[in-house]
């Protein structure tokens, strides 16, 4: 199972993205900065690009998690299987006239992506919204592209990559696994 | 999760959390400035229901809304029911328009299994005359975990006509299952014989039921559905069984006060109980509604041996 990115790496990378955010948030104001982590492993990292921004240069970014089960364009469509788990949405912050950051692990189909652009709307209406990812593994389904990406993986959509993390799974890594 | 949910005894522990959890989840729906997901779009749902009532069928289809279903109700009152159609042939051709659900409230007890039996729609049981209401006990289930964390080891203690009560026979299930100590009171007349074979503790003094309890459920007077004279007056009623403020204060200091509703006020609850501190009375309702939306989201998908 080949490790493309360890403990060490990681942190660079977030580092790296945080320090990204703050300069293309200089001249709009980073006051207008809200970021939105798409559960599950979206929100983890959402909180930890705001404690790297915080570091930096002192701002608090607000920070949510957004859950988009209810949104996924696939659900009812098999008639046979348990309904996906549903969990909390919790955005602490109105987000009109904000610019928000969605923030997740993997980028793949887009679908997730849509889902939380239908999901997100609903709160209000931001003047922006961008996207944020760790690992961008291409095979896109639809129009979207991220603004911030720690890692362009090339895979084969036959492999799954998998993302570990510390406040969930225990250990931060990125592991590309064989069908 | 099973085909329909018809009674509490079909759902194991973990399909009970899965609700309950779901439910947390679906609460947050209903704080947003917009509230309605789109996720049963498309869906129709048929909200039957042969008995009046005005909490579960609002709470249920606000359900459906903030679901995006469509939502179609039958109040009897005005349907060819009155024409002396059968629940067996009304639903039968409810059925041949295709919907996805059925919500059915019922004077009959196992109305919502028998339509079970003939409908390819999921049912949901509303209230089957005086055998269970599960959405209410899961509806309860959310509140008292809500205040308390756990209902693992709560005494609960659950006073008034416990013979009419769907809500009493569901909670009883539910509650035991999730491991409440479960205590019942009422008039030796209201009280069904050999009700501690499901496992609950039994007393005709109140004060000794409600002594240390952790949450308090009142039941309501069913005057449309008691035939004999159960007790000599509401009166004496209140006097015996009435929930006071003097009797709240043998419960722990910070027991809630739960009551399914409609409150007969100075019959099973005193007003000053009813709206006082410890009641989470509207809280019920409220909750009532993300309940249901978990409940309908959850029976929405296929399942095993679809």
């Amino acid at each position: 199972m080949p490790l493309v990115m360890d403990a060490d790496r990681m942190s660079r990378t977030l580092t790296r993205i945080a320090h990204e955010i703050i300069e293309r948030h200089h001249s709009p104001g980073i006051d207008e900065l809200a970021l939105v982590g798409i559960r599950t492993r979206g929100v983890p990292i959402a909180r930890r690009l705001a404690r790297s921004i915080h570091e930096i240069n002192g701002h608090h970014v607000p920070t949510g998690a957004l859950d988009i089960t209810l949104y996924r364009d696939d659900l009812m469509r098999h008639a046979v299987g348990a309904q996906p788990v549903v969990r909390k949405t919790e955005i602490p912050f109105s987000i009109d006239d904000k610019r928000i950051l969605l923030v997740d692990d993997v980028l793949y189909t887009g679908r997730t992506i849509r889902a939380a652009l239908d999901a997100l709307i609903e709160f209000g209406r931001p003047k922006t919204i961008q996207l944020a990812v760790l690992i961008d593994r291409g095979h896109r389904e639809l129009p979207i592209k991220a603004d911030y990406v720690g890692k362009n993986l090339p895979t084969s959509s036959s492999q799954s990559v998998q993302v570990h993390l510390t406040e969930i799974d225990g250990r931060d890594e990125v592991e590309i696994q064989e069908p | 999760m099973t085909k329909d949910l018809l009674s509490i005894a079909d759902l194991s522990r973990d399909e009970i959390h899965l609700i309950l959890d779901t439910a947390e989840a679906m609460r947050e729906i209903g704080r947003r400035p917009i509230k309605k997901v789109p996720t049963l779009r498309g869906k129709t749902v048929v909200n039957l229901f042969y008995e009046p009532s005005t909490r579960t069928r609002t709470s249920f289809e606000i359900a459906e809304k903030r679901l995006s279903a469509d939502t179609l109700n039958i109040a009897v009152a005005v349907s060819s029911v009155l024409k002396g159609e059968t629940l067996l042939d009304t639903a039968r051709n409810i059925e041949a328009m295709q919907p996805d659900m059925i919500v059915l409230r019922h004077a009959s007890s196992g109305a919502g299994h028998m339509l079970s039996r003939i409908c390819k729609s999921r049912i949901i049981n509303a209230g089957d005359g005086m055998h269970e209401h599960p959405t209410q006990a899961l509806l309860d289930a959310f509140t008292i975990r809500e205040h308390k964390g756990a209902l693992d080891k709560l005494k609960v203690t659950i006073v008034g006509d416990l013979l009419h009560s769907r809500v009493l026979r569901s909670n009883v299930l539910l509650l035991t299952a999730l491991g409440a100590e479960v205590w019942v009171s009422g008039p030796a007349t209201l009280v069904p014989p050999g009700i501690e074979r499901l496992g609950v503790r039994v007393s005709t003094s109140v004060d000794h039921a409600v002594a240390g309890a952790d949450v308090i459920m009142m039941l309501r007077i069913q005057q449309e559905r008691m035939s004999g004279a159960y007790f000599p007056s509401l009166r004496e009623y209140f006097n015996t069984f009435g929930m006071t403020v003097a009797r709240v204060a043998l419960a722990k200091p910070d027991v809630i006060i739960m009551h399914p509703g409609p409150m007969n006020r100075g019959v099973e609850i005193a007003s000053e109980v009813a709206d006082g501190p410890y009641s989470v009375i509207l809280e019920q309702v409220s909750n009532g509604v993300a309940v249901r939306m978990a409940v309908l989201y959850l029976l929405a998908g296929g399942q095993e041996g679809d």
